[in-house]
């Protein structure tokens, strides 16, 4: 659990994050959503003290980070960066185990913690293991800053814009694999965007940021039905709220148990958005649905969705 | 490796129309032969004062060496016009490396030949047709090499073969009565400790122009406000003419060795090697700050920012980060400075701080080119080994990482 209690920042004179409170608890993504000035960074860069506080406290499971060296602190927690800083002279194998090795890991445990991240991260060892960072491709580079985020096994992961350089394709891609992660490890991750989208996608729990304070937290779905204010409305955008909505909510909450349809079955957990989208392109109102394993468990209509 | 002959947008050069690949290669024959034919291979002179007579590389050495070099270069000839192949440049560097050598060899010979018979004071040198004829041997040796993509040590391998069989001419006697040769060996004790005290000077100023310059440059990397007025102060140093600045050198430090007589009890003076390493330690620093800030900011600073993200200390980001990647930018620097100092360590010897310019100038005053060359010719050697000697290392260094 993360604890930000009444902590302050002001850069020459500017306050740049203003008495702000937040609880992130374990397992839960936490996304800093702003547009650029909002001190969502510099809240971020507060966590592992890359950015000192100049009042109130943070506390990393009831241990308030002061009380650590930095570079101890930093150690036991992951961060990734939008531009990666992948060391250039050094191969993505040696870039992983940066952090395994600065805690002196025996290296046969840095083998096989560097070969599973690889694996994790569906990066071929044998064809990626000796290759240096400007010969990946910018989806593959980050990938390799996220697995060295990764490396030490920390119980926090800080992620600031991390997919916000590379192309919409990649970045999808990555989020999804950022997800499975997610789901797989159970990791706290406190991430940074300005983007809405992502912001729906990844978070369990949403930090709406604006002049260095924290307008609304609240989970993505309570956000778009319940903007606090004007300013996040404008910001989670009223005209696309509806699309986003059904982007958040799964097939399985609205489904027919035991009725049948005809065509090809939607998994359970696709979002309705994907029901809207099938539904469009078959010309259909109504389709069967499946669980995990395959089989049809019932069906979804075109009016559940706007239910 | 585009050695193809390019013709020209009009109207095609003669290379060409007959069917160049190598057009280096071909240029450097053609120089060689126009320069044979053209200029004297050796000079004679009644005495060392008086300019010689030329004499071609036909008619002063013996018909074997100017058979064996027409041999070779017209090998190569042949290869000029082949098609480009890796082994073509084999035997292009090979060719080239006998061609040298022979070059020397037949220098040899001339001069053995005409010395005999003639009065010990006759002083025969190397003509300019030599000159031109083992400049383009050289040349060929480096572009075939080039051509080659020869790494370190396939270079040197080469350059050890070509000094080796210089050494071996030399030790057989070949060169001796060469004019340089006999002004060496008129001064040789002198030599070696004019070659000894060039050295020490070279190195006893980029030593600690490393010392201040390194940290200098590091301060003014993490303070760029310190930029500005360090830089200007070290571009004016540079502008000052090496012979004003030591001569303004001289009276600070005769007042200072005369007000602290430990220190010029310790060699420190108004002329000798004390201001000639202060003027040298200064012209060097402007190079080594530059590199050296030009090298640690140039680190991308997300990476900075991600290294001391995942906890590495200060001490750790300069060891680990950014140190290896200024490293290429900091031996840039070293060449310049060390290439840069062994030139202007001949000027200081106008101060009497000795080293090779002192045959330069006695040579200049006497206006015996000999002597001149003596004191030059070993300069030049010295700045070429160091810039090779650097150029290996750095990329022997570097090598473990791709560019």
């Amino acid at each position: 659990m993360i604890e930000l209690d009444h902590v302050t920042k002001r850069y020459h004179g500017r306050t740049v994050v203003n008495d702000l409170s937040l609880t992130v608890a374990s397992g839960e993504c936490c996304v800093l959503l702003g547009s650029s000035g909002s001190g969502k960074s510099t809240t971020l860069r507060m966590i592992n003290r890359l950015v000192g506080t100049d009042a109130g406290t943070i506390r990393i499971g009831g241990t308030d980070i002061t009380t650590l060296s930095p570079e101890k602190l930093r150690r036991r927690i992951g961060y990734a960066i939008q531009s990666t800083g992948l060391f250039p002279h050094w191969t993505v194998w040696d870039n992983i185990a940066t952090v395994p090795r600065l805690l002196k890991w025996p290296e046969t445990r840095v083998t096989a913690r560097v070969g599973e991240l690889l694996d994790l991260f569906r990066l071929d060892p044998a064809l990626y293991r000796g290759k240096y960072p400007h010969q990946l491709s910018g989806g593959e580079q980050q990938r390799v800053g996220v697995a060295r985020a990764l490396a030490a096994d920390p119980d926090l992961l800080l992620m600031d814009e991390p997919f916000a350089a590379v192309d919409p394709i990649t970045r999808d891609a990555l989020q999804t694999e950022l997800l499975r992660v997610h789901r797989g490890t159970g990791k706290t991750i406190v991430f940074v965007t300005h983007d809405i989208e992502e912001a729906l996608r990844l978070a369990t729990s949403i930090a709406v940021m604006d002049q260095g304070r924290i307008v609304q937290y609240a989970a993505p779905l309570d956000l778009l039905e319940h903007p606090i204010n004007q300013f996040v409305r404008d910001f989670v955008g009223q005209r696309g709220i509806g699309l986003k909505l059904l982007s958040l909510r799964r097939v399985g909450e609205r489904i027919r148990r035991g009725e049948s349809a005809t065509g090809q079955p939607l998994p359970a957990d696709a979002s309705l958005s994907e029901a809207l989208a099938v539904m469009t392109a078959q010309r259909t109102d109504r389709l069967p649905v499946a669980d995990a394993a395959g089989h049809t468990v019932g069906a979804i209509t075109l009016a559940d969705l706007v239910r | 490796m585009s050695s193809q002959a390019v013709p020209a947008p009009n109207r095609p050069a003669l290379a060409s129309r007959i069917g160049v690949r190598d057009q280096v290669l071909f240029a450097l024959v053609l120089a060689a032969a126009v320069a044979a034919l053209s200029l004297g291979f050796v000079a004679v002179a009644p005495n060392r004062l008086i300019s010689g007579q030329p004499i071609s590389l036909w008619s002063a050495a013996d018909g074997k060496f100017a058979a064996g070099i027409v041999i070779v270069v017209g090998l190569l000839l042949a290869v000029s016009l082949s098609p480009p192949h890796r082994a073509m440049y084999c035997i292009a560097a090979t060719l080239a490396s006998m061609w040298l050598l022979l070059t020397f060899a037949a220098l040899g010979n001339a001069v053995h030949t005409l010395a005999a018979g003639r009065p010990a004071v006759a002083r025969i040198s190397a003509g300019t047709s030599f000159w031109v004829i083992a400049g383009c041997a050289a040349l060929a040796v480096m572009d075939a090499l080039q051509r080659l993509r020869a790494g370190p040590m396939l270079i040197t391998a080469t350059l050890a073969a070509l000094c080796g069989g210089t050494v071996l001419l030399a030790l057989s006697g070949s060169f001796d009565q060469l004019s340089i040769a006999r002004e060496y060996a008129t001064r040789h004790a002198l030599f070696a400790s004019a070659l000894i005290r060039h050295i020490t000077l070279v190195t006893g100023s980029v030593g600690p122009a490393l010392l201040i310059g390194f940290p200098l440059g590091l301060v003014a990397a993490r303070r760029p406000r310190l930029q500005g007025p360090l830089f200007a102060t070290l571009n004016l140093l540079q502008t000052v003419p090496s012979i004003a600045l030591f001569g303004l050198l001289i009276v600070p430090l005769s007042a200072l060795a005369a007000a602290v007589p430990r220190l010029a009890s310790i060699g420190v003076g108004g002329i000798g090697p004390a201001p000639a390493i202060i003027a040298l330690v200064l012209y060097a620093l402007l190079p080594i700050v530059r590199n050296t800030t030009t090298g640690i900011s140039g680190v991308d600073p997300a990476v900075i920012d991600a290294a001391r993200g995942m906890g590495l200390t200060p001490r750790q980001i300069f060891c680990h980060i950014e140190f290896p990647l200024a490293l290429p930018m900091l031996f840039v620097g070293l060449r310049i400075v060390t290439v840069q100092t062994i030139g202007l360590a001949v000027v200081a010897a106008l101060i009497g701080a000795g080293g090779l310019g002192t045959f330069v100038f006695e040579g200049l005053g006497q206006y015996a080119l000999d002597l001149v060359l003596l004191g030059a010719l070993p300069a030049i050697g010295l700045s070429l080994a160091a810039d090779f000697v650097l150029h290996v290392g750095s990329t022997l260094l570097v090598r473990a990482r791709p560019e």
